[in-house]
């Protein structure tokens, strides 16, 4: 019975989808990808309920949700310790600081040349290793995470912005110093704003990378709230809707976040090109 | 030479600062196992040797990398170079896997237009999901169906990269210019030949970036995925045992040895495009 009705919504299904993604218009664009969700979420339910699939190795969607409702004053607990106080502050400092520091390099070519390099060679190495130490140095509390968040962040937004600095084309600086414009007026008429797009590239690596940071440093020691700390206690207790739940909160926070920064992107770089 | 000298300026501050901070840092631990008649000298040279120090010295790491890769056998699990071993296997398998899957991936995403409106934008959003939190659970429950060993560290290794090379490898499938598919159009030749001949060259130049991207990622995941299994073997697991037991010139040379797998892993990825360029004739 699970068998046949799985092969027809199956069979059914992609159908549907095919004959979806015929269409041209803004409605199928979006409806496409939504029907295609709802169609894995279904069938794993079906598969789930249907072949007895131990809770332990897949728990259905339907008791993700119950999991979500059941335990929605820890999730708001974890909620507070992981995300008000870690990933946040991390996140705004690391950025801040990345941008500032870019500027300030930005002045003196025998510096950036020195920086960036190893910059980038920074940020391509596994910053979230740091984090028994940073345990270490601030403790089991979420001042340990926000350092971690804080040193992940950083060298994006650092590679990032002194990519977009380096930007501004010579007939527009040309432009400014026909206008006597000194320096700090040239940096924020003309080369912050053609750098926005870059920063807002690294805003948006980073806020993932953020949330990364402070769930990956909370398996190292943390006091007994956090959602790192929760995923990986109640993975080793086998209580997996708790888990999935914590997983459904951060996945939802980062598409949130990525949308919102998105949106601000769009209004802030509306005369970018690539809006036209 | 040019380009070298600040690079080496920039090093050498930020091996003096460190030095200094070593100094400052472990103050306190050496003033207090230092006797009564101890010299301000005799304390600043105490905080370069102690034995777990809040702040190691660059060159204590560099003789604690040094001992524990060469002063044992190199399956011994307390060589760093065999857990660095274990540590690079598992993100080679999982970037090898992430490759196949993901070229595998843009391919159809190219070619069949329902693929490329069902899953582009699921690809796209998954970037802003933070996937490494799943690892804990994939890691036990495979390992609750009998999976242990490199294989789940492997697959978050893989589940990392897979990205970064399927939406590259999409973008390059797509980069080769309209005028020359039209050219291939009127020579009236099939949609294999317009792939090998077109598409699938032109990708390269889109797949290596990606690539340099997704290898440093891959080694992330092997680490990560690495601490909830008790910690038996790995860079991950010296981390965490580090973390655990207060060992920190463990932790820092572990991590130093991460470090320099990431810059050996692009390096090898630079090194594989400087062949496929040669063979090109000095194109990618």
């Amino acid at each position: 019975m699970t068998t046949i009705l799985l092969l027809a919504s199956m069979l059914l299904g992609s159908l549907l989808l095919v004959l979806l993604a015929r269409g041209d218009g803004r409605i199928f664009r979006v409806a496409t990808p939504v029907v295609f969700g709802v169609l894995v979420l279904w069938m794993w339910q079906l598969v789930c309920v249907g072949y007895g699939v131990p809770f332990v190795l897949l728990p259905p969607p339907t008791s993700i949700g119950a999991a979500i409702v059941t335990h929605l004053p820890m999730l708001a607990a974890d909620f507070r310790q992981t995300v008000l106080r870690a990933v946040i502050p991390g996140w705004v400092i690391g950025s801040a600081g990345g941008l500032l520091v870019a500027i300030a390099l930005d002045r003196s070519p025998f510096l950036r040349r020195g920086v960036l390099p190893l910059g980038s060679l920074v940020s391509a190495m596994p910053i979230v290793g740091i984090a028994p130490i940073m345990v270490m140095w601030f403790g089991f509390d979420w001042q340990s995470k926000a350092a971690v968040v804080v040193a992940m962040t950083f060298f994006p937004m650092l590679v990032n912005a002194g990519a977009g600095l380096a930007q501004t084309g010579a007939m527009e600086a040309d432009l400014m110093r026909t206008y006597a414009a000194g320096y700090t007026q040239t940096l924020l008429k003309l080369r912050l704003p053609s750098a926005l797009p870059f920063v807002f590239n690294a805003l948006k690596l980073n806020a993932t990378l953020a949330l990364i940071g402070a769930i990956v440093a909370e398996f190292f020691g943390t006091p007994i709230v956090g959602m790192g700390f929760r995923i990986s206690t109640e993975a080793a207790r086998l209580d997996l809707g708790v888990v999935w739940a914590e997983i459904v909160v951060a996945a939802v926070l980062g598409t949130l976040s990525f949308a919102l920064l998105s949106l601000l992107e769009r209004s802030v770089t509306f005369w970018h090109p690539s809006y036209h | 030479m040019t380009r070298a000298l600040p690079v080496l300026c920039v090093l050498a501050v930020v091996i003096a600062v460190w030095f200094a901070a070593s100094v400052g840092m472990n103050w306190d631990q050496a003033q207090s196992f230092a006797e009564d008649n101890a010299t301000w000298s005799d304390i600043a040279r105490a905080t370069q040797s102690l034995n777990r120090p809040l702040l190691p010295t660059p060159w204590q790491v560099a003789r604690e990398m040094e001992t524990t890769s060469f002063g044992y056998p190199l399956n011994a699990p307390r060589s760093l170079l065999h857990h660095a071993a274990i540590t690079a296997w598992e993100s080679l398998v999982g970037f090898l896997i992430s490759l196949v899957a993901g070229i595998a991936m843009a391919i159809g995403v190219v070619h069949v237009r329902t693929l490329d409106r069902v899953l582009m934008p699921w690809l796209v959003a998954s970037q802003a999901i933070p996937v490494l939190a799943i690892a804990p659970m994939v890691v036990v429950v495979l390992g609750n169906i009998g999976l242990t060993g490199i294989l789940p560290k492997a697959l978050i290794a893989g589940w990392l990269s897979f990205f970064p090379i399927t939406t590259g490898m999409v973008k390059g499938l797509r980069s080769s210019d309209v005028m020359q598919r039209d050219l291939l159009r009127t020579y009236s030749a099939t949609g294999t030949q317009v792939f090998t001949m077109l598409r699938w060259p032109a990708s390269m130049a889109f797949l290596f970036p990606a690539m340099q991207v997704a290898a440093p990622l891959a080694l992330v995941g092997a680490i990560v995925a690495e601490l909830p299994t008790g910690a038996q073997a790995g860079l991950g697991a010296r981390l965490l045992t580090g973390s655990y037991y207060g060992l920190t010139l463990q932790i820092w040379s572990a991590l130093f040895m991460a470090a320099l797998l990431a810059v050996l892993a692009v390096a090898l990825v630079n090194a594989s495009q400087a062949i496929l360029v040669r063979a090109r004739g000095g194109r990618l």
